[in-house]
């Protein structure tokens, strides 16, 4: 147990560094150099070349990186060109933002997939079962950019019950508890609830059906314990599985929400990816990307230690 | 049938049976499945009819695609002339939903076929040789699968900047590390077994082993789970386009058309819901369809004892 967690945690460390060569390296897979997209195509040569040299674009690859490592190393991302401020900085107004979208957003994808997965597998083949099924397949074929846009069409546009774009009143970017934000949170959330909720049903119907053909469900049942007993004993074994599942969502969700932070313009990470993008601001995007990426990486870890840690058959 | 193993002469007439109900051959036996599965028929009807007409729809469409008209602008459904409306530009509806579908599909299976490719090899190589080079292959996968698909998407194509070709280069990056595990994984698990053992002693060469022992064994699952990939890719790649990031303006394309028609959903909300519909109704019959094929290709029920 205790080597599995050591070798577990210690496996962290070569997958970070790879995260930053790659993250590093995609700067670079753009055609010129980083400069050239910022700098106007009529500056004088001199001029960039100083610049060159003042970015240290003028060193070998690996002497960039490593310098670049050394300061990520030391919680220091850069400064955006196009914001003018630090990148962490920018970093830490936008990743609580997206962050309560991805949590609301799992939440209620794990509440309704456990729900419909557990019905689901519980009465397999019948229409309740088929109905659930229809359900999650239809929760991961949405595209969920799309399904933000008509649910705006419908409770913004239609009948103007919800905000459609912004986090609070007057294009306020930092959260606050109340009831206006939490207006703001509805539609974004129910958007990014539908990805989880399919995979989780799925993942619950599977798994339930298959604890219910074991024969241990049997000689509860010989043993003569109550439906509701039984079912708590299905539940405690499909937990690690469903989540572990969950845990992976919300990583998806907090990496992936560009999109839907793009149809509702709420101030997240995704936001910051996207003006980092078409400002071609390397820095910030360097930044985001490095930090969702962690983020990633160390939930994963958390997922497989939680998994461990209540699971024993999952430490091979 | 009982768990308890059977005497030799009973396995006979077992056998003999089995025999018997599977002479139609695997791959018989799977169609006839198919044919069986109303949705998986059902989808499979609806996918070929999107197919055909973006394809040829040069000939079941009368309008150009490109050419504006401002008075035309936004018009509803079912305007005169304009089945399905008019888009912000006053340009068909219709014609652009299925022009639109071609780079939509193209961006959708293209990625994916690619990946199967590169991806389908370097999990074979890694599973059949094992060792330091599985090490090495799927050690640098592990390093892809550190970043979530979209951001990994939309982190290469930010990188390389808008357009179709930088758009389907970093998708197939993004369903390479899936593809490969995948394949890894069944590979290493089918070299280990006997058979494979039993033909290298009667002789076989490792090529001959790859190609028929383990490739036969090794595709079906695969290509399953590439198709599953299909509807996961035309939701990303429209997604890109929806960004700004793949298609750029005026190429008709699913999710350049949502991205453009957006600033629309005050004025006629149906017609700017239209191209979404479709990303939806294709991803969907994409993922029914891939269902149903799991299900009669799953070697498993074809010697069930139901």
């Amino acid at each position: 147990m205790l080597t599995y967690l050591i070798r577990r945690i210690l496996y962290v460390i070569p997958i970070c560094l790879g995260v930053t060569v790659l993250v590093f390296g995609l700067v670079h897979l753009a055609p010129g150099d980083p400069l050239s997209a910022v700098v106007p195509p009529d500056a004088p040569e001199e001029m960039v070349q100083e610049l060159r040299v003042a970015y240290g674009f003028d060193k070998p690859l690996p002497i960039q990186y490593a310098t670049w490592l050394g300061r990520v190393l030391t919680g220091d991302l850069g400064v955006s060109v196009a914001r003018g401020r630090e990148v962490t900085s920018e970093l830490a107004l936008a990743v609580p933002n997206t962050l309560i979208l991805a949590v609301g957003g799992t939440l209620l994808g794990f509440t309704l997939g456990a729900f419909f997965g557990g019905v689901a597998g519980y009465f397999q083949g019948r229409w309740i079962d088929k109905l659930a099924t229809g359900i999650a397949i239809t929760g991961v074929s949405v595209p969920h950019y799309w399904l933000g846009l008509v649910l705006v069409i419908i409770f913004s546009v239609e009948m103007n019950v919800l905000p459609a774009i912004g986090m609070g009143p007057n294009g306020s970017s930092t959260w606050v508890w109340d009831t206006e934000h939490m207006k703001h949170l509805v539609l974004p959330i129910i958007t990014l609830s539908v990805i989880p909720m399919g995979i989780i049903t799925r993942t619950v119907r599977a798994t339930v059906a298959e604890i219910l053909n074991q024969e241990f469900v049997q000689a509860l049942h010989a043993k003569g314990l109550l439906n509701h007993q039984v079912l708590m004993h299905v539940v405690t074994n499909a937990a690690p599985t469903t989540l572990a599942v969950m845990g992976i969502q919300l990583g998806y969700l907090l990496g992936g929400s560009i999109l839907v932070e793009t149809v509702f313009q709420w101030p997240g990470t995704g936001s910051l990816l996207n003006s980092a993008i078409f400002e071609r601001d390397i820095p910030l995007l360097q930044g985001t990307i490095l930090v969702l990426a962690m983020f990633f990486v160390f939930l994963n870890l958390l997922v497989d230690l939680v998994q461990s840690a209540i699971d024993p058959r999952m430490v091979r | 049938m009982s768990t308890s193993p059977l005497d030799p002469r009973q396995q006979a007439t077992v056998d003999v049976v089995q025999v018997a109900v599977q002479s139609r051959g695997y791959w018989a036996t799977v169609l006839g499945r198919i044919l069986y599965d109303k949705v998986t028929m059902i989808c499979g009807l609806i996918l070929l009819l999107i197919i055909l007409s973006t394809v040829f729809a040069d000939w079941i469409t009368f309008t150009d695609p490109y050419k504006a008209n401002m008075l035309k602008r936004l018009k509803p459904i079912g305007t005169p002339g304009y089945p399905l409306g008019g888009d912000e530009m006053g340009r068909d509806m219709l014609t652009r939903l299925l022009y639109g579908g071609r780079l939509s599909l193209f961006m959708g299976i293209a990625p994916v076929v690619l990946a199967l490719g590169i991806g389908g090899l370097l999990g074979l190589t890694a599973g059949f040789l094992g060792g330091r080079i599985n090490m090495l292959i799927m050690r640098i996968m592990d390093v892809f699968y550190a970043f979530p698909s979209v951001l990994l998407a939309v982190a290469i194509s930010g990188a390389l900047g808008a357009g179709i070709f930088n758009a389907i280069v970093s998708l197939t990056l993004v369903f390479i590390p899936p593809i490969t595990r995948v394949t890894e994984s069944v590979t290493t698990q089918i070299r280990n077994l006997d058979y494979i053992e039993a033909a290298r002693a009667s002789g076989a060469g490792t090529f001959a082993i790859i190609r028929v022992h383990v490739l036969s064994n090794v595709l079906g699952p695969v290509f399953i789970y590439a198709t599953s990939l299909i509807s996961v890719c035309i939701i990303l790649a429209s997604g890109l386009s929806f960004l700004g990031l793949g298609t750029e303006p005026p190429e008709p394309e699913w999710g350049l058309m949502l991205n453009t028609l957006r600033q629309s959903i005050y004025v006629n909300p149906e017609v700017a819901t239209l191209p979404g519909l479709m990303i939806f109704i294709t991803s969907l019959t994409f993922n029914l369809l891939s269902d149903g094929l799991r299900s009669a290709m799953d070697i498993r029920y074809v010697r069930g004892t139901s």
